[in-house]
């Protein structure tokens, strides 16, 4: 079983080459088959190993499996070696079956776009390299994987790029992110330098002998890897380019920027947990980022009128969300929301994508309305993925990851009260935000005619992650009513347990938040169900141009490093350091004009001057 | 020896004609006039050959070289001449004041 663990990657990749080099000439059908095939084939081959994994789990908790020795200089070591543990088992579940999904949907929703073959294969070299992210054995294979999946997010996101707003989003999202890769790299580097390895399975055995918990080295390592965590998973003060994102397809929003390649940030932490349990410090920042985090985003979310950008929002929230289990000492709750996430977040941007479609490409939700019953499937799926969203109680599977975390960040370790308050506040808003998404898009007064009905091909996939949002949340249950603990049981060789300081009664706290959520449900539910006008006016006011602006961040970086950097730049734009090497240019150009300025042209005064020189050196032989 | 006359003589009458050449040179308007300059200072140049030539009796060096400078005065002759027909059709003039495009 440990030897096909390579298969895993390599088949998307093989389904990448194939589309990159023979695309061109191949036909729409052989396109969707290789595309849809390659990543269909390693989900199901995802599925057996996980299957075999969850019966017959190694004692050592991980299988590996070397292909080949990357690089060996001194005593570090790199081999492209394959990891697979519990954690890596959930992300390639993950990718590899959310992942074939989306490539089903794309199959039918980028039908008649003229770059089909291309789009297929930047999809392949994603699933590919986020494959490579995951099943890392050592952080420098983790760090291609990271980078591989950052350039095809910027791909994808420019995928379109006769636009040139799309490539301008492209190039956001790909220097902010490579802020938080600098960061992330020059951890590896101290990393290295502490412990004399980047082994995963080396960094968890012997961090604690090597770093001192709470020692300035342990807590610098931390917020590095932290500052690559921010950037990849689009946290705070890195968050701007994640609605600016939207500009690509919108299977490349549901697979790139919602289910996998932002959440990479949390895998890094969870992976890197021996670090940050070593760092008190870096576990509350990250919490702190995390609360701060869905607070903004879930506020900005609520005013957003482009319905992907609701959703971009969203997705920041609820990453935000997983910060902050990962932060309180919650591990499992943060990776198990990760994936209750994936299969919803991946559903509303599929269903986002094709309310879009239907009508002429519409994205703003004031100009929706009435979908209700002219695309039934739809609706329904986008309802229980918004109730997943919203974390409607007892039947959505959103309930039971996101309860998890409001009620870990009050009672775990790092838990505090003003955590918990920031992450109800957020929860409150998620479900106003998410009930405004639903009743503008679906209910009220029809706006246009439809310009296209989805097939089945764009059908099976939304259905099949409606069920999983539903049914997703019953492989955990609190313990104080089903207690099911197949989750957290799963992953508990691979991530610490959760400590809790304090035991208050569960119970209650799940009234409040589930009381919480159903009064946001019910609030959205008596203000945007009413004429588009009331609406609109209430919208205008300046809270909501601030929220929709996104609290201005973008305003403000521009002020804080674009507009010096212009002005450095417009300094710098006559060279005013080469003034150095320009003045010996000018120098020798001066003495060649003054020398010059002899050569009259007049044979006398030449005549004169060998006279003068040969009078001289006689003079100076005499006198000498 | 020479009938008795000194070798001082003979290199002071050397130096005024060589002086006369380069005042010719210097201060005649027409390129022949300065050609004719630069052919006393050769002479003048020649005459030192000689003179020293006849007082070193070991070796008719002086002489020797006295010949060689005549030929290469009368190759000089022919190629400046050439040299100033051909300013002469290029400019119409053969004083060097008025041929000065040679500069900066």
């Amino acid at each position: 079983m440990n030897t096909v663990i390579w298969l895993l990657p390599a088949l998307p990749l093989l389904g990448f080459l194939l589309l990159a080099f023979l695309g061109a000439q191949l036909n729409r059908t052989t396109v969707a088959c290789i595309g849809i095939g390659s990543v269909s084939l390693a989900a199901i081959l995802g599925l057996y190993l996980a299957i075999n994994f969850i019966s017959a789990a190694p004692a050592s908790g991980y299988i590996s499996q070397t292909l080949w020795n990357w690089m060996q200089v001194g005593s570090f070591k790199a081999g492209i070696t394959l990891h697979y543990d519990a954690l890596s088992l959930v992300f390639v579940f993950v990718i590899t079956f959310v992942g074939a999904l989306i490539h089903i949907y794309s199959a039918e929703f980028m039908g008649h776009d003229e770059s089909f073959a291309r789009f297929f294969a930047y999809l392949n070299l994603f699933v590919c390299s986020m494959l490579i992210l995951v099943l890392a054995d050592n952080l420098v294979l983790m760090y291609l994987g990271w980078e591989g999946v950052g350039l095809c997010s910027y791909l994808l996101i420019g995928f379109w790029y006769k636009n040139s707003k799309n490539g301008i989003a492209a190039q956001k999202a790909f220097i902010i992110t490579r802020i938080g890769d600098t960061a992330l790299a020059i951890g590896m580097f101290l990393l290295f330098k502490e412990l004399g390895s980047l082994i995963i399975t080396d960094i968890s055995q012997h961090a604690s002998e090597k770093l001192t918990k709470g020692s300035s080295n342990a807590n610098l390592i931390a917020l590095l890897l932290l500052g690559g965590a921010v950037g990849k998973s689009a946290q705070l003060p890195l968050q701007t380019w994640l609605p600016d994102a939207m500009a690509g397809p919108s299977p490349v929003s549901a697979l790139i920027h919602a289910a996998t390649m932002v959440t990479a940030g949390i895998y890094l932490i969870a992976r890197m947990h021996a670090i940050f349990e070593l760092s008190p410090i870096g576990m509350h920042v990250v919490a702190i980022v995390g609360a701060a985090t869905l607070l903004i985003a879930a506020t900005s979310a609520l005013a957003q009128q482009d319905i992907k950008r609701v959703l971009a929002y969203s997705t920041i929230s609820q990453l935000g969300y997983m910060f902050l289990a990962l932060g309180v000492g919650a591990w499992w709750a943060a990776i198990f929301h990760f994936m209750i996430h994936a299969f919803f977040k991946a559903l509303l941007f599929l269903g986002a994508g094709t309310v879009i479609e239907a009508q002429h490409h519409e994205h703003n939700m004031l100009n929706m309305g009435g979908l209700k019953n002219k695309l039934p499937t739809v609706f329904k799926t986008f309802v229980i993925g918004s109730a997943a969203l919203a974390a409607l109680p007892l039947v959505s599977a959103g309930f039971y990851s996101k309860d998890a975390i409001i009620w870990y960040s009050l009672t775990a370790q790092n838990g505090s009260p003003l955590l918990w308050l920031v992450a109800i506040i957020g929860s409150f808003i998620t479900a106003l935000y998410t009930c405004r998404m639903v009743v503008l898009t679906f209910f009220g007064t029809s706006k246009t005619e439809l310009s296209y009905l989805p097939g089945p091909k764009m059908h099976i996939p939304l259905v099949v992650l409606a069920f999983l949002s539903v049914v997703g949340g019953f492989i955990e249950l609190p313990h104080n009513f089903g207690h099911v603990t197949l989750f957290s049981h799963l992953v508990e060789n691979v991530l610490p347990a959760t400590q809790q300081k304090i035991d208050p009664s569960e119970f209650l706290f799940q009234l409040i938040a589930a009381g919480v959520c159903l009064s946001g449900i019910f609030l959205g539910w008596k203000l945007y169900n009413g004429s588009r006008e009331k609406i609109v006016n209430l919208e205008s006011g300046g809270v909501f141009k601030f929220f929709l602006n996104g609290w201005y961040f973008d305003a403000l970086y521009k002020i804080l490093f674009q507009q010096p950097y212009y002005f450095m730049a417009r300094i710098n734009k006559n060279d005013v350091i080469d003034k150095l090497n320009g003045a010996i240019v000018f120098t020798s150009n001066w003495l060649s004009n003054q020398l010059a300025s002899s050569q009259t042209g007049s044979m006398r005064w030449y005549i004169m001057g060998i006279i003068a020189g040969a009078i001289m050196i006689l003079t100076l032989q005499l006198v000498l | 020896m020479l009938n008795g006359i000194p070798l001082e003589h003979f290199v002071i009458v050397s130096a005024v004609l060589f002086s006369a050449g380069l005042f010719s040179v210097l201060s005649r308007k027409n390129a022949i006039m300065i050609l004719i300059g630069i052919e006393l200072m050769i002479n003048a140049g020649i005459l030192n050959l000689v003179v020293f030539g006849a007082f070193d009796k070991q070796k008719n060096e002086g002489q020797v070289f006295a010949l060689f400078a005549i030929v290469l005065a009368a190759a000089g002759v022919a190629v400046a001449l050439a040299i100033i027909l051909n300013v002469y059709r290029q400019f119409k003039t053969v004083e060097p004041n008025q041929v000065e495009e040679m500069k900066y």
